[in-house]
């Protein structure tokens, strides 16, 4: 099979098996870059480990009054949290490869990468599942390490059945931030990416309470944690590793993530974009 | 004419098939092992629930007599035993039909019991008067009532059904009795508030649990000699909220399941080493508990979040909580 496009002045034909030459190179290109930043490995693991060791450890009595589903009995709060945390990674995982995308823009990568004559749309996909894969990553050496201080889902077979739930969080989280990553300039807005994106997320969703919990204090945030899509993404992933699936998180997973890499597929596309006007690679053309 | 008999000829085959498939799906797909109950008293509710052991579900829920709290089975399992303590009797129930059989004279206040291995006669501890009461559960008549410690309430008995033991809250004592003589044979000074006594399947020990004391003493029949102590400790829950109560010990005498309160925990020793392997996370205030027949689950009451747990004791995970009445106090499974 082979797809034609045109290049400005060029008549070219890709075949499909350069696209996965192409998607191979993004992938492997991020996680080369995530392997020799140990940095960044130890960070994307300890960040959780610090929530599950000392902040969980210091409020493993207050939960376990009330089962909520998935639960079937009282569970811990090391083990409530870890849904969350795991979450939490994919959420800095794919505002980090936002992150890299200002990098690459800075540093001239991006130039070379957006020569290619794949379509943009390709190569945005490409550079969403190369960060899935790495934030599966940091996922499963988060769930070993947990395993290890008990923090497991009832049955093994959960460890698979959050595969698809964590590859659909990881492009729904992934493509936000790559959506976002269109309008930042420079490396230094990562500051106020955490203070106004993760940690609001974060903070208002079901990570870290259940949500009937937030009920209890105000309506006003119980309501926005509802509609809170990193909420839906932390409940997808709880159900998952308890072999279930919550199809209302599900659909809310599913929507966003088309709408937010439509978003960016848009700010990306240099004739209606907005990376021109931001003075991004396509500024001076 | 033809056509009739092909016609009958394959709605006979039609038919065979069908029987056949149905019996092919029979087989592959066999039908669940024939399901036991779970009866559960609760104290604040005069109820006790049953509960099908298979898929948890209420499947009766029986008015008792007032203030129901100690539970057993006839080794039948065809009988139920309850003491209506505030009613001052022991009712026996149609594990079946679930129809009150008839009621035991217990004496005043009766909280925890035990049955004799044969099924008769019952040991009833009365907590108000200071008494181990004996009763014919054939003829309902009282055999005897042997004076004991203040608040007397656990009952053990040894399996061959020769020692008797029994817990006085108030005293803090574990007294031997000897069934054949009715006669105390020894008093054995534990920690504070001792609840409920159990003997290792060999007979050699008795498990006592003291609930302010927070410890289980562990006592060896022949010398009468606490043996070991055992003490436990949760991180992130209060020493004073661990309050043993019921213990229960595998067949094979390798695993024993403490009951410890407030904590919400149950405690699982290594009998051989004495050394708590695991703390399981269960309801609030775990009280008493039962195992299952074949000895794989354990059920546990959870006084204050009004529901059971099920714990698996192969994996020694929890399984499920399953809401029964208010205040579940006391626990038996049967077949």
């Amino acid at each position: 099979m082979t797809i034609a496009t045109t290049a400005p002045g060029v008549e070219r034909r890709i075949t499909a098996g350069g696209y996965l030459v192409c998607l191979g190179g993004i992938v492997w290109r991020e996680s080369l870059r995530f392997l020799h930043q140990r940095g960044r490995f130890l960070s994307a693991l300890v960040r959780p480990l610090v929530w599950l060791f000392i902040f969980a450890a210091g409020f493993r009595a207050t939960l376990g009054v009330s089962i909520i589903p998935p639960y079937e009995t009282y569970v811990l709060y090391e083990v409530y949290i870890a849904p969350g945390l795991i979450a939490m990674i994919q959420l800095f995982n794919g505002l980090q490869s936002s992150l890299s995308m200002v990098y690459d823009r800075e540093v001239g990568a991006m130039r070379i990468l957006l020569v290619s004559p794949y379509p943009r749309w390709f190569l945005l996909v490409s550079k969403l599942v190369a960060g899935i894969a790495v934030s599966l990553l940091q996922v499963y050496a988060f769930l070993l390490v947990a395993y290890f201080w008990d923090v497991q889902p009832d049955d093994p077979i959960g460890y698979l059945t959050v595969l698809p739930a964590l590859i659909l969080t990881g492009f729904m989280l992934g493509a936000m931030g790559l959506a976002m990553s269109s309008v930042f300039k420079q490396l230094e807005n990562f500051a106020s990416v955490m203070n106004f994106v993760i940690f609001p997320m974060f903070f208002a969703s079901s990570a870290l309470y259940p949500l009937w919990r937030v009920q209890q204090a105000s309506i006003p945030l119980y309501e926005i944690c509802r509609y809170n899509p990193f909420t839906s993404a932390v409940e997808l992933i709880r159900f998952a590793l308890y072999r279930q699936i919550d199809w209302t998180s599900l659909a809310v997973v599913a929507g966003c993530s088309v709408v937010f890499l439509a978003a960016a597929i848009f700010a990306y596309d240099p004739s209606t974009g907005l990376t021109s006007r931001r003075g991004g690679p396509d500024a001076g053309k | 004419m033809n056509s009739r008999l092909s016609g009958r000829a394959s709605l006979a085959l039609v038919r065979t098939m069908t029987a056949g498939v149905a019996l092919a799906a029979l087989a592959a797909f066999p039908a669940p092992a024939w399901a036991g109950k779970v009866f559960v008293t609760n104290e604040r509710d005069h109820t006790m629930t049953v509960l099908d052991s298979d898929s948890l579900n209420i499947i009766e829920t029986i008015k008792t007599g007032r203030r129901p709290r100690g539970v057993t089975a006839s080794p039948d399992g065809k009988l139920i035993y309850v003491c209506a303590s505030d009613d001052d009797r022991v009712e026996v129930y149609d594990a079946n039909d679930y129809r009150l059989v008839k009621t035991l004279p217990s004496g005043p206040d009766p909280e925890l019991f035990v049955l004799h291995p044969s099924g008769n006669p019952l040991y009833i501890a009365n907590e108000d008067d200071a008494l181990v009461t004996i009763v014919n559960t054939e003829t309902g008549q009282v055999e005897g009532e042997i004076p004991v410690g203040v608040e007397p309430e656990g009952m053990g008995i040894s399996p061959d059904g020769k020692l008797l033991v029994n817990t006085s809250e108030t005293t803090s004592m574990a007294h031997f009795i000897d069934t054949q003589t009715k006669q105390i044979v020894e008093n054995v000074l534990v920690d504070s508030r001792p609840r409920v006594a159990t003997f290792t399947p060999d007979g050699k020990h008795t498990w006592v649990s003291a609930e302010v004391g927070g410890t289980v003493s562990v006592i060896d029949n022949a010398t009468h000699q606490v043996v070991k102590k055992l003490t436990f400790s949760i991180p992130g829950v209060n020493e004073e909220a661990i309050q043993p109560v019921g213990i229960r010990i595998t067949d094979d005498g390798k695993t024993a399941f403490v009951a410890l309160g407030p904590a919400n925990r149950v405690a699982v020793v290594d009998v051989p080493t004495y050394e708590t392997k695991a703390y399981l996370l269960v309801g609030q205030r775990v009280w008493q508990m039962a195992f299952s027949p074949d000895k794989k689950t354990l059920y546990t009451t959870n006084g204050n979040s009004n529901d059971v747990s099920v714990i698996d004791v192969d994996s020694l995970k929890v399984k499920k909580s399953v809401a029964v009445g208010r205040s579940p106090w006391g626990v038996v499974a049967i077949p």
